[in-house]
């Protein structure tokens, strides 16, 4: 079987006033259908730069993205994006932010009625049926996130894009959506890259963790297969030591990372250290 | 929802715990801070503003005396309000005159032609302050749904171009300065040399005013739609991106929608604005409405004019408040972001 999503050899560079920035170089990563990948680094290291380009949203300078044998550079609705902070149009209501993606991606194929069903049956998959009049001011932040999980979902994408989809939230209401969101995958098995900052995220939820290196030049520097059976429980898993492994595993490339970037900013810290002795003096003065 | 939060909610009526609440005595406190937050402050300082004006007015002395106080100005109310009323009798009585006579002319069987002529005959009257007033709003409110039909489109290209926006920017920057004013002698000549049929719609001096009225409306608007359009949210547009909508849609659906607070606020600005400028556009071009009004009572100079004069200040005053409340309502009707405050 071939790949069914291929980010080839990548490598972006943006224009700057200092000369052109090489976000990232030679990014390589093969993605099974059905498979949930996490992509996890230090800020700044280009991972939702990957998403972009794989979303159509940013252009690669070298190499692309190819999916089912396609080369794909702009953004389509085969390629659904749930974004950090939920973009849902402020002026609609649940219901018609789910509506609005739906007609526009099934106009031809389905009628209304089935196009209205299927909103309805898509929001029932994230536990938001009761609040479809309601607008987005007047739901929680974790309401927000599952009405822009149902709305990539209701899109059927071939690979669903998560840009840190629970950062903002607040660490009891990630841990319900981490849930939700394993629930979810079970029953529909979507191809997934999710981008994280959270090691037990990434653990998880994940088949494969995609470890990138610092920026920039940022590319990918190791990938761990998570070879814990399905259905996942997070009470389980926390006596499991394959678990307690692999989380480790993630924390020491993370750490190492940290080291080498601490090292790489010296010069900048010595600033730093001066810039604070200077605030203690103006605050003693 | 039980009936009686229901009936709280929809009619705002008190429940039996809130009627105890408000006979004890917190309760009478807080309606007590209520009433005189919103009704006692506000009436104390008219009273005192009304007592300052009427020991004040009186101090100054005018070729046509005193200037008028809150009492002689509420007389002329009275009496521009009586005078409009007898000017309408006039008008109905004129009228009936006029059918009867075309009566006549049927029974004793007079060529059509004649009958037609008597029938167009049309009352000529003076204008009275009231009919000034429409005529004004009459004005404005064209002059500026005009000026908006063309603004708000305009602002919507200029604000998703870049390109345009550098085109457009200079000249908006230049003409946006200019006193409206400035532009009533050439307007004035234009639709005099261009506005011309032997049956007009409306009359001159009514487009003259009204297109005054709409280059002023123009520039608040387009630039506060502009700004709106280009700060709408990236990742909307990264939402439109994904979604593959078409231009239509996407500005449909998502950039109008965002931009509507600033569109609002450019209309209102527009609003005020033109409704200042058409009072001093009537008043140098001597076109019918409230600045008419006024240049007619100034020339006049009998000993009422300056109270008729403060009349037309307060109304027009009023009007102009008037009209900003009725753009907040519509305002309010529109905007999806219930968590902004609009005043």
């Amino acid at each position: 079987m071939s790949t069914y999503l291929h980010i080839d050899h990548v490598g972006i560079t943006f224009p700057t006033d200092t000369g052109p920035l090489t976000v990232l170089e030679d990014v390589n990563l093969k993605v099974n259908q059905g498979e949930f990948i996490s992509l996890i680094g230090h800020s700044g290291c280009g991972k939702s730069t990957v998403l972009n380009i794989v979303a159509g949203l940013l252009q690669a300078s070298k190499g692309g993205v190819i999916l089912e044998n396609k080369e794909v550079s702009d953004p389509g609705p085969d390629r659904a994006v749930i974004f950090q902070n939920h973009s849902l149009l402020p002026w609609l209501t649940v219901y018609e932010n789910v509506r609005l993606a739906v007609d526009q991606v099934f106009k031809k194929t389905k009628s209304k009625a089935e196009r209205h069903d299927w909103v309805r049956h898509n929001l029932e998959l994230v536990h938001m049926s009761h609040a479809l009049d309601r607008r987005p001011d007047e739901i929680s932040g974790g309401m927000k996130q599952r009405v822009g999980i149902a709305r990539a979902l209701a899109m059927e994408p071939k690979v669903l894009l998560m840009d840190e989809p629970f950062g903002a939230l607040d660490s009891l209401t990630r841990t319900h959506m981490q849930d939700s969101l394993m629930e979810i995958q079970a029953d529909l098995n979507n191809t997934v890259i999710m981008i994280t900052h959270d090691v037990d995220e990434a653990v998880l939820l994940s088949d494969r963790i995609v470890m990138m290196t610092n920026g920039p030049n940022a590319t990918v520097g190791e990938i761990l297969d998570v070879e814990l059976e399905r259905p996942r429980h997070r009470l389980a898993l926390a006596e499991d030591p394959r678990y307690n492994h692999y989380r480790a595993e993630v924390v020491r490339f993370l750490h190492e990372r940290h080291l080498q970037k601490a090292s790489a900013v010296v010069p900048a810290m010595k600033n730093d250290s001066d810039e604070n002795a200077a605030g203690l003096r103006l605050a003693a003065g | 929802m039980n009936r009686e939060a229901l009936l709280q909610q929809t009619f705002d009526m008190p429940t039996k715990d809130n009627v105890l609440a408000y006979l004890s005595g917190d309760g009478l406190t807080k309606l007590f801070k209520g009433f005189t937050s919103i009704f006692l402050v506000p009436m104390f300082a008219i009273a005192l503003f009304l007592g300052l004006w009427s020991a004040g007015a009186q101090q100054v002395q005018t070729s046509l005396g005193t200037l008028p106080g809150p009492a002689e100005v509420w007389q002329q109310t009275k009496v521009l309000y009586t005078e409009h009323a007898a000017e309408r009798d006039k008008e109905a009585a004129f009228y009936e005159r006029m059918k009867k006579r075309v009566d006549k002319a049927i029974a004793a069987n007079k060529p059509a032609e004649r009958i037609a002529k008597i029938k167009a005959r049309r009352y000529t009257g003076p204008e009275t302050f009231i009919d000034q007033i429409f005529t004004s709003l009459w004005t404005v409110m064209t002059g500026f749904i005009l000026g908006s039909l063309i603004a708000i489109p305009l602002g919507i290209v200029i604000g998703m171009s870049n390109t345009l926006y550098s085109a457009f920017n200079p000249i908006i920057q230049i003409f946006k300065p200019v006193s409206p004013l400035a532009w009533l002698p050439l307007v004035t000549m234009v639709v005099s040399a261009v506005y011309v049929s032997n049956d007009p719609m409306f009359s001159k001096s009514f487009v003259t005013s009204a297109i005054t009225v709409t280059l002023c409306c123009l520039w608040p608007t387009i630039i506060n739609t502009a700004v709106g359009v280009s700060s709408v949210s990236n990742d909307l547009i990264n939402v439109s991106r994904v979604l593959r909508l078409s231009w239509i849609t996407k500005t449909v659906k998502i950039i109008i929608p965002s931009s509507i607070p600033m569109i609002f606020t450019g209309l209102r600005l527009s609003l005020g604005i033109g409704w200042m400028v058409l009072i001093a556009a009537e008043m140098l071009a001597q076109n019918p409405g409230l600045g008419k009004f006024v240049w007619d009572e100034f020339q006049n100079g009998s000993s009422n004019s300056l109270a008729r004069i403060m009349v037309a200040v307060l109304v027009i005053g009023f009007i102009g408040y008037m009209l900003d409340r009725a753009m907040l309502m519509l305002q309010r009707s529109v905007n999806w972001d219930k968590s902004a405050t609009l005043r």
